[in-house]
């Protein structure tokens, strides 16, 4: 029975409960729905639950038990024999758990029978020509060994998903009947079903956690499985990036680190004047015209995506840096510099520095503004000399989260900034970052467990530390500025 | 029209002169009009109390005296207010160079988030008032001097002036007020957010200035406007009902509504 | 207290009608400052409009092509050797068969017109056409056999280089340089253009065709790609309104204050600044290797930009359920509801434009994410459109962003176009997300 269908079956079990429960519900007050303490759907809800839930919960478990299980004892059954030279269990396994779903598969279609898979061997067929056929392409021929343990697992599962089936379907039942027969008109029918419904909410805000939990769990798997294959001490201080295909690369996280803080550091400086100046022209100085004209226009620029911003630097800043300024002041003749990513990273930043800064200022109450005006200060006095001080905590952690936002941007550098590891001063030159070169890593043709692709895995890291510290910095900073003045 | 008053920027001024006066002053916030044809001298060396319940106009009065409506996009002047016989609302006023003679203390303590020093050193740093590091010391000291401040911050003049009291930080506002040598000093309900003790530190405060400046304060409380004014104005529904002594107005009242005012039936 | 006095020299007593020097100063340094923040506003204005212009100017021609229309006969000898139109043996003839025929129209095409053909060969002119041409042919003949031995009048793509001269971006210099492309080439399209054999139109094949390999830009088109985006805008649809909803009603409404409750509530505000990248990581490590779902599938891209959009859409909807005053859900509760009753009945409601445009919103944002799509394979050359849902959302596809960011690394110049025309489609769709998001918060937002 696949999956589908038993889902199926569970909810419409569940369904019919419902509609049952709450038919039941009437009639044992006679019709009278005054005399229940719930109404008469959240009986049907109740039952509907304990149909449906404890049968789910079991499908899950074992959904996820029952193939560990089966591999661990299959696994076991391998010789080392057929474990190809340099090669891993793991591969083989993933070719039974192929050559598995293979035969199931000509099963299906019908050109092959329970009865002829006994009897299949590497002596008679050649399965990897049958699988083929069905649709399943394996790297290289079958050994005896690794056919034997395919059919194994094969009756393994499915006698472990007839067992399932027949327990889900057997708890589904136990749970209709029982939570039907429970129904009295002193059930607190609703009770039930709002803590269910509580208990789902509460899984609900706990995705955030399990993200978290995810992000952390996978960056630090790979990347102690690197430092395992490249000395850390070489990853943290080395000034060399040089990876290899054929192993031997050099992989110093330096060059990139301090492309990123270049790049990022030219976005701020010209992101947070022209943001910081923008908010106080805006909110300071603008008529209603002129605001409402230019507040959205500005915050239509943090609405584009960033690979708008990074084709932007593709075919347009890059080249008009290269033509018009890096060539005639020789100084690079490559259109794609940290200037080109810094500038269009600036671009994009401006809105979020803006906006930010103008939440900010606008906290300054007005009362320090009247003071300053009332002793005869003018508005530029008053802005730079009173607000802005006030504000200054405030418009730091602004500055943090921009250059937060800034260090994690990848497709401006992707397309703007080059591929070069470089450890140069020049804004005209190519450099690159610790976002173009995960990428890069993790979409290049080296294989998976070899250092070259796992270093991402400890750039990716990197990168979320560095980013939590600034963010977690800037919120503590924005936090503490709030509060004073509430 | 009005009669003009006579006197022009004279340094001596006797009890009969007058420092601000005001002609047929209208306000409009928007459509709503919030002062209607107000008429109000106000002398040197005075300490006036404009009083009334809460929406009768007192304070937005009190802000066209500095022009500090300016910044209220809404706020629309009509009339004429003369300082020293010069109209503030003059196209050629500087409502800066205004502000800087006629300064102003607000309901709420507003430190700025500064050193007691930078704040009462503020506003003659902006004016250009020191040449030097030691005269503006000085302008600091004598401003705090005169804002009775002086002896409980001495030793502290570099903490921060929001970490003071609330009483002190009102008199370290008016100090700072004080600081840029104001001829007129507006105070709006200084005391409505102290403490008795404090409040009665700052009207004894608001004595002693009158010795050097005319004093304007709006107050909530008619016992601060007996104790501390000599003239009184009461303000009604945005009109001046009148404007006497303020022996005369808390004894004698001409007007029904004053009358109902100060013995608490109207409020 | 008169005593103390200020020092000498302050600002003597003078006329407020004149303003002294230091005043003047300082209105004048105030308004450098003012035109300073004017000139900031100006530049963030400008920067706008030059990435925007910028991108239409070099896409908007994508939306044109340049088509050749032939009278094709379809030679039975060629075609069918067998003459019996049994589709499965004409499947035998390769692409390679039906490429002279079309050489052979246009040959006669450009001799019917007098067209001089000094300096260009018959292999020069068959390469005006795209080399997609002969696989279009191809299949419509595939799929009605009848057609061989007719002769049928048929429009088909010109090669690119040509297109690119009709829209200005080659010239005959570069021509002259190019070994896709002679000038002589060109002169002959020009005056097959004037004979109305090579016209310009809409190009619809942009928005349906999926993508074409590096040498035929002029064939590419975005309907995979189109196709991959909604299915994960689906996804992310399905998934992160619920989940979204469900945790914000518990954070807002039901949860304690305490320890656990501000863990969850800082670990959102976190992950709505983690680097988009990141999640590509997440995705990669967790979906692909961890569960072994398939690379490049609609199915991968959904789930990471659903974890991407919940902060989003947790944020917006908080912020909804906490603008509806406690007074309704006192009103409830007075006449007996229970918390989640109040919750469900009266306070969701309400908060419920709030709830749609904060999703709205997190869905544009969604839409435009690139890197954490490369990391997943998304970056595939993908031809076949996948299948309809649930199937289809594990077949591999590509996405808008992603597609633009493949065209940007092809060689040929022909593929800016193409990605920025990509990238006026992507901004269309989110303007008008946005303007969704707008009429919405507009017609029910409610003041209380």
């Amino acid at each position: 029975m696949s999956l589908g269908l038993l889902s199926l079956i569970v909810l419409g079990l569940a369904g019919l409960g419902f509609f049952v429960g709450r038919s039941r519900a009437l009639a044992v007050v006679g019709g009278d729905g005054r005399k229940l303490h719930s109404l008469p759907s959240y009986h049907g809800q109740s039952v509907a639950l304990f149909a449906a839930l404890p049968a789910f919960f079991v499908f899950g478990v074992w959904l996820f038990v029952q193939p560990i299980l089966i591999e661990g004892s299959i696994s076991a059954t391998i010789p080392d024999s057929v474990i190809p030279e340099g090669g891993a269990l793991s591969l083989v396994m993933a070719d039974v758990r192929r050559i598995a779903d293979g035969l199931d598969a000509l099963v299906q279609a019908g050109s092959l029978t329970e009865a002829s898979i006994a009897q299949l061997s590497t002596g008679n067929t050649d399965i990897r020509a049958m699988l083929a056929a069905g649709g399943v392409a394996l790297g290289s021929d079958v050994p005896q060994a690794v056919l034997v343990a395919a059919t194994e697992y094969r009756t393994l599962s499915g006698a472990g998903r007839l067992a399932m089936t027949g327990l889900v379907l057997v708890l589904a039942v136990l749970g209709l009947v029982l939570s039907l027969r429970r129904i009295t008109p002193e059930l607190r029918a609703r009770n039930i079903s709002e803590a269910f419904v509580k208990a789902l909410l509460i899984g609900a805000s706990l995705v955030a956690i399990l993200t978290t939990v995810g992000i952390v769990f996978s960056l630090m798997f790979e990347t102690i499985n690197f430092f395992k294959m490249y000395p850390a001490k070489d990853f943290f201080f080395s000034t060399v990036w040089n990876p290899q295909f054929r192993g031997g690369s050099d992989l110093g996280i330096l060059p990139l680190l301090w492309g990123t803080l270049y790049v990022s550091f030219v976005a701020l400086l010209f992101a947070v004047p022209l943001g910081l100046m923008i908010a106080i022209y805006l909110s300071e100085y603008a008529g209603p015209k002129l605001r409402g004209l230019a507040k959205p226009a500005i915050e239509v620029l943090a609405g584009i995506p960033t690979i708008v911003y990074g084709l932007f630097a593709l075919v347009t800043v890059g080249p008009l840096l290269r033509d018009y300024l890096a060539q005639p002041l020789g100084l690079g003749t490559s259109s794609s510099s940290v200037l080109t990513a810094g500038l269009v990273m600036g671009i994009m930043l401006i809105p979020f520095v803006s906006s930010l800064s103008d939440d900010i200022i606008n906290a300054v109450p007005q009362a320090m503004r009247d003071g300053s005006y009332g002793l005869g200060a003018t508005r530029s006095e008053t802005i730079r000399q009173v607000v802005l001080p006030a504000a200054l905590p405030g418009v730091v952690g602004a500055i943090l989260l921009a250059a937060s936002r800034a260090i994690g941007e990848t497709m401006i550098v992707v397309m703007g900034a080059g591929a070069a590891a470089k450890l140069g001063l020049n804004p005209f030159e190519a450099m690159t970052t610790v976002t173009v070169k995960i990428v890069s890593q993790l979409t290049g043709d080296t294989e998976f467990a070899s250092p070259e692709t796992l270093v991402a895995f400890a750039l990716g890291l990197t990168l979320f530390v560095f980013t939590l510290g600034l963010n977690v910095i800037a919120l503590i900073i924005v936090r503490k500025y709030r509060e004073q003045y509430e | 029209m009005y009669d003009a008053p006579t006197n022009n920027a004279e340094i001596n001024v006797d009890q009969n002169e007058i420092k601000i006066s005001a002609r047929n002053v209208q306000v409009y916030y928007g459509d709503s009009h919030a002062i209607k044809d107000v008429n109000v001298d106000i002398a040197p060396r005075t300490v006036t109390a404009f009083i009334g319940p809460s929406g009768c106009g007192k304070s937005t009065f009190l802000r066209c005296l500095n022009r500090m409506n300016d910044t209220i996009d809404v706020c629309r002047v009509e009339g004429s207010i003369q300082l020293d016989g010069e109209d503030i609302y003059d196209k050629r006023v500087d409502p800066v160079q205004l502000r800087a003679r006629v300064g102003m203390v607000f309901q709420k303590p507003n430190p700025f988030p500064k050193s007691i020093y930078d704040n009462v050193a503020y506003g003659p740093r902006i004016h250009g008032m020191a040449r030097n590091k030691a005269e503006l010391d000085e302008i600091v000291e004598t401003a705090l001097r005169r804002g009775a401040i002086w002896n409980e911050v001495k030793d502290r003049l570099h903490a921060p002036g929001t970490g003071l009291s609330g009483g002190q930080q009102q008199r370290l506002c008016i100090a700072r007020a004080i600081a840029t040598q104001p001829e007129v000093l507006l105070m709006d309900e200084p005391c409505s957010a102290l403490d008795p003790i404090a409040t009665a530190q700052v009207e004894e405060l608001i004595d002693d200035l009158r010795t050097n400046y005319s004093v304007v304060i709006v107050t909530h409380s008619m016992q601060q406007a007996a104790r501390v004014s000599q003239k009184t104005a009461f303000f009604h529904l945005g009109n001046l009902v009148e404007f006497d002594d303020t022996s005369r107005i808390f004894t004698q009242p001409q007007d029904p509504r004053t009358e109902s005012y100060i013995t608490g039936r109207i409020g | 207290m008169s005593d103390i006095s200020f020092p000498k020299g302050a600002h003597a007593q003078k006329s407020l009608l004149v303003l002294d020097a230091r005043t003047r100063k300082r209105n004048a340094a105030e308004a450098r400052f003012r035109r300073m923040g004017l000139v900031a506003v100006t530049i963030g204005i400008l920067a706008l409009v030059g990435l925007l212009s910028s991108i239409i100017a070099n896409g908007a021609s994508s939306f044109r092509q340049t088509f050749v229309n032939l009278e094709v006969y379809l030679d039975p000898a060629k075609l069918d050797k067998t003459g019996e139109r049994d589709p499965a043996k004409m499947a035998k003839v390769t692409t390679f068969g039906y490429a002279p025929l079309l050489g052979r129209a246009l040959a006669q095409a450009v001799e019917a017109q007098g067209i001089s053909t000094e300096g260009v060969s018959k292999k020069d002119i068959e390469a005006l056409i795209s080399k997609e041409a002969p696989a279009t042919l191809r299949n419509m003949v595939l799929a009605n056999p009848e057609l061989v031995g007719q002769t049928i009048s048929l429009q088909v793509l010109a090669q690119g280089r040509v297109d690119g001269y009709f829209k200005g971006r080659v010239t005959m210099e570069s021509a002259a340089l190019d070994r896709n492309i002679s000038p002589e080439q060109l002169e002959m399209a020009d005056a097959l253009r004037a004979a109305g054999i090579i016209t310009l139109g809409y190009n619809w094949g942009f928005f349906t065709a999926p993508d074409a390999s590096d040498t035929r830009p002029e064939a590419a088109g975005l309907g995979v790609a189109i196709l991959g985006s909604a299915y994960m805008m689906m996804i992310v649809l399905c998934l992160s309104l619920p989940i979204g909803v469900a945790a914000s009603i518990y954070l807002e409404e039901f949860a304690p204050q305490n320890r656990w409750t501000d863990l969850i509530e800082v670990n959102i505000s976190n992950l709505a600044a983690v680097p988009s990248i990141v999640f590509g990581i997440l995705g990669l490590a967790i979906f692909i290797n961890f569960v072994g779902l398939p690379q490049s599938a609609p199915i991968v891209g959904g789930l990471v930009l659903t974890l991407m959009t919940l902060p989003t859409i947790i944020i917006a909807t908080r912020a909804a359920l906490k603008a509806v005053p406690p007074s309704i859900r006192d009103a409830a509760l007075g006449v007996g509801a229970s918390k989640m009753q109040s919750v469900f009945h009266h306070v969701l409601p309400l908060a419920m434009p709030g709830i749609l445009t904060g999703t709205i919103i997190g869905l544009a944002q969604a839409l435009g994410e690139t890197a954490p799509l490369l990391l997943i394979g998304m970056v595939a050359f993908v031809r076949e459109y996948p299948g309809s849902p649930p199937e289809g959302f594990l077949d591999p596809a590509s996405a808008l962003p992603v597609q633009v960011y493949n065209w940007t690394t092809r060689g040929d110049p022909a593929f800016v176009e193409r990605a920025s025309g990509a990238i006026i489609v992507l901004l269309c769709f989110l303007v008008i997300m946005n303007i969704a998001a707008i009429v919405l918060r507009r017609r029910f937002e409610r003041r209380w």
